[in-house]
């Protein structure tokens, strides 16, 4: 077995945890490890970020946010990384991101992704951004999601 | 989803323990028994109304390559692209969204290389450009879904 013990607990535990009152020993059983490997080496990804945290994801259709947008911002370089952090702490704000421009159709530079249980709350939560940027905001635009067309799960290993 | 189930989501979207006893552990927090706390997590899974529970991989730490694209595609052109796109496993996400840039899909590859690769593969098989917008920085990834 040429992997190392980081890729097979990844490929074990990818698509969630054992429904059992010790998961990880469970884990380690399969793996043919201890559960002090398997602690270990988790916490080890925990700590260097390759794990962002270990919980439950709510399917956020089927708990009522069912709406969508991706707003883009048009911000001055030399300040979308104090702004960026500012937008992605609020609450509406799922994920927030810089990206490139592709000028001249696309002047957007900052990515946020706002959800919503209806369209208004959407709304609402890109006036909120906008609200925080300012005049730092030279333009935006949003895109409402109209179908998903394809979603599964990234994969890894 | 009743009263309970919403406790549990709200608590475990913050984090779940890792230690021998993680149920146990996780249960006591809440008030609740450990079989208690692993049954209404299936029926939740099995409900549709959590999508996962275990790890969050951090895609970028995990030496994958990802890049979000986007398309301008004609209305009358949209489900033969949308077809030709979906089928690459490399595809993990794809969303018509309301703009003149309408196809908005994620690329995922173990190899930088090959999301080169997909990329012209699609453009000449559908016969549109596709444009590239790779994460230069990440500000927050979370969700903060209060139930």
């Amino acid at each position: 077995m040429s992997d190392s013990l980081d890729q097979r607990i990844v490929r074990a535990t990818q698509a969630g945890l054992p429904l059992v009152p010790e998961p990880y020993r469970k884990v380690a059983e399969d793996l043919g490890v201890t559960q002090q490997d398997v602690l270990q080496c988790i916490n080890r990804m925990v700590e260097d970020g390759r794990i962002r945290r270990i919980g439950a994801v709510p399917n956020h259709y089927a708990i009522g946010y069912v709406a969508n947008g991706m707003s883009v911002w048009d911000v001055d370089d030399a300040q979308v990384t104090a702004l960026g952090r500012a937008v992605g702490a609020l609450n509406c704000v799922s994920h927030c991101y810089r990206r490139p421009r592709h000028p001249p159709e696309w002047p957007y530079n900052l990515f946020a992704m706002v959800h919503g249980r209806d369209r208004a709350e959407v709304v609402a939560g890109v006036a909120q951004v906008a609200a925080l940027l300012g005049n730092a905001s030279r333009g935006h635009d949003v895109l409402y999601s109209k179908r998903i067309l394809k979603k599964t799960g990234l994969r890894f290993g | 989803m009743d009263e309970t189930d919403r406790r549990i989501v709200n608590a475990l979207q913050d984090g779940f323990p890792v230690c021998e006893h993680a149920f146990a552990q996780a249960a006591a927090g809440l008030g609740l028994a450990k079989e208690d706390l692993i049954q209404r997590i299936a029926r939740m899974l099995e409900a549709g109304e959590l999508t996962r529970f275990g790890p969050m991989y951090n895609a970028d730490r995990m030496g994958g390559a990802f890049t979000l694209c986007a398309m301008a595609v004609p209305a009358d052109d949209f489900e033969r692209v949308a077809a030709i796109v979906n089928a690459y496993p490399e595809v993990a996400h794809n969303y018509e969204r309301e703009h003149s840039l309408n196809m908005w899909f994620v690329l995922a590859a173990a190899k930088p290389g090959r999301i080169a690769e997909v990329v012209r593969d699609i453009e000449r098989r559908a016969g549109w450009t596709v444009l590239q917008f790779p994460k230069l920085d990440e500000y927050f990834v979370e969700l903060k879904f209060a139930l």
